[in-house]
């Protein structure tokens, strides 16, 4: 008998694949292309931390840890949490080790949602979120954030959108794609509303290390919200370790362990060999993320400068290493700049309408390049622009 | 001296790469060229930027590959000068390329560049040998430079990302 039906799912049928893809093909196709798509470090690991991953394996660590993570780890996690960003977490049922934060996310939506739920996301965002809510049996409900506030999430903004379905709120701050950062101030306004819904909230903080003006302010900090949030963090961004895929969940007892079902029944554990190093970057790492903390924040402020003096409008991010041009002065769409500036001078940027309607007329682009690299972009764009 | 956050972070930027654009680095630290030259220029007075200079990998140009000695003198320090003199009398030959008192077996750590091994071999039996105060000498020579003043000789890190990511 022939197959007459599709086997994939409605709902992976309706998925729509990451806009970001197309450009990544398109990209790769190229020589001499200076790459600002990259949303990931361009920092190696720091060498003691791949040094104890080395020593796991050579001692022969292989096997599996405990589903949350190795003990060891989620002590180190819930030190970290309360030295670095004052929230204190229980490492024997409040932590959970998890592979990658996009893992997170996952299991986060999944543990919450009953079919029909609303989650309220944040746009421009994370290419993931509305994808995963969906996953989940949840409907994404975006908010459009705009240039005019930097892309900062305004509390009235929830009040039109929520719902009795309302279930949650995603925030990522420092947020990618526009590396905009929250204040303490700002969270202060978002928990009033939060609070008056009774919304839970997910708190992708990935890039809590990497917040260059300010002091960074978790959400769960902030005054009767530890109880109602799902703070997911991770080793990628601030450590460099992207490639490790590891992350991790902290919240209150009785979310963590049932997020702890659906991650023991799906992934078992977390890596065993990076969970190690993850031990390492926790107790020793601090230096090196001043290091490249330091040397990011440089860069950002020669490029994003450089930027509004070849006429692309573009606020200070403060924090995350991406920044979000305004290219409305060209006419063009996003996705029209981004395509003729890679085919004319060779330089990728990932344009703002993949994350969003609201990203429409801005370009993603990260300055987690070599200076050398950062200057021959702003050059080649220089000449693009001035060619229009 | 005391120095302001942006004033080491100049002097860090410019150990790294002395010829970084003096634009460029306003930039990076949020200051106006003029206020940036003004700051290398204090900090040329004061002898906290004390040169500029070029690391070469002399061994890739024929003719000039060179040796380096690491020597480990034992000296007899002086009433009332202590190593400074005997340190002196050493590092003003123009093949001393550093010298250093160290704490432990020796006194004095000299690294010295010469042309060829017997080159080196007679400065150290003719010059250093015959000073007065030098009890002893042992002289290694290097093989190999992996790494000199914070800089890998052979880069082999590329960048291995791939090209566009979320």
């Amino acid at each position: 008998m022939q197959k007459t039906k599709t086997y994939v799912s409605d709902t992976v049928s309706r998925l729509q694949p990451s806009g970001i893809r197309r450009f990544f093909d398109l990209a790769a196709s190229m020589e001499g292309v200076i790459s600002l798509g990259v949303g990931e470090p361009d920092f190696i690991t720091p060498w003691s931390v791949r040094e104890a991953c080395i020593l796991s394996l050579e001692q022969g660590y292989t096997s599996y840890t405990a589903n949350a993570g190795l003990w060891e780890l989620r002590k180190e996690i819930s030190d970290y949490l309360a030295r670095r960003f004052e929230v204190l977490y229980d490492p024997a049922n409040e932590i959970i080790v998890t592979v990658g934060a996009s893992q997170a996310l996952d299991v986060s939506l999944r543990a919450i949602l009953n079919p029909g739920d609303e989650v309220i996301v944040v746009e421009p965002s994370f290419v993931s979120y509305a994808p995963l809510v969906s996953l989940a049996g949840g409907v994404p409900i975006p908010i459009q954030t705009s240039g005019k506030h930097q892309f900062k999430l305004q509390p009235e903004q929830i009040e039109q959108v929520v719902t009795p379905k309302t279930k949650a709120l995603i925030i990522c701050s420092p947020n990618n794609p526009t590396g905009t950062v929250l204040n303490r101030e700002e969270l202060v306004q978002i928990a009033r509303i939060v609070a008056k819904h009774d919304l839970l909230v997910i708190s992708d903080e990935i890039y809590a290390e990497l917040c260059y003006d300010e002091q960074y302010t978790s959400f769960p900090a902030i005054a009767h919200m530890r109880e109602r949030t799902i703070l997911i963090n991770g080793f990628s961004k601030g450590f460099a370790m992207t490639g490790w895929r590891l992350g991790f969940i902290a919240a209150p007892k009785d979310l963590a362990m049932a997020m702890l079902k659906i991650h023991q029944y799906t992934m078992m554990c977390a890596p065993t060999m990076a969970q190690y190093a993850a031990i390492e970057a926790l107790r020793n790492g601090a230096g090196d993320v001043e290091q490249m903390k330091k040397s990011y924040r440089q860069r950002r402020n020669f490029f994003v400068q450089s930027l509004n003096e070849i006429g692309l409008s573009c606020h200070m991010p403060g924090g995350a290493f991406y920044a979000f041009p305004s290219i409305q002065s060209t006419g063009m769409t996003s996705e029209q700049f981004a395509e003729r500036l890679l085919l004319e001078e060779k330089v990728a940027v990932v344009p703002g309408y993949v994350f969003g309607a609201s990203g429409e007329g801005y370009i993603r682009c990260s300055y987690a390049s070599s200076l050398e690299q950062l200057q021959e972009a702003i050059r080649r764009m220089r000449r693009f622009l001035e060619r229009l | 001296m005391k120095l302001t956050e942006k004033e080491i972070e100049i002097v860090e930027l410019l150990e790294k790469n002395a010829r970084l654009p003096i634009d460029t680095m306003a930039k990076m630290v949020s200051l106006s060229v003029s206020e940036v030259e003004h700051i290398i220029k204090k900090l040329e007075e004061a002898k906290v930027i004390v040169q500029y200079a070029t690391i070469v990998d002399w061994r890739k140009v024929d003719g000039h590959e060179g040796v380096t000695a690491m020597i480990d003198v034992k000296v007899t320090p002086k009433r009332g000068v202590g190593f400074d003199e005997v340190a002196e009398r050493i590092y003003r030959f123009p093949e001393v390329k550093s010298v250093y008192l160290m704490s432990g077996a020796y006194d004095l750590s000299v690294v010295i560049e010469g042309r060829s091994m017997s080159e080196i071999a007679h400065f150290v039996s003719e010059k250093l040998s015959t000073l007065d105060s030098v009890i002893s000498t042992t002289t290694h020579f290097i093989l190999k430079k992996y790494k000199h003043d914070g800089t890998v000789f052979e880069q082999g890190d590329q960048d291995r990302r791939i090209v566009v990511a979320p």
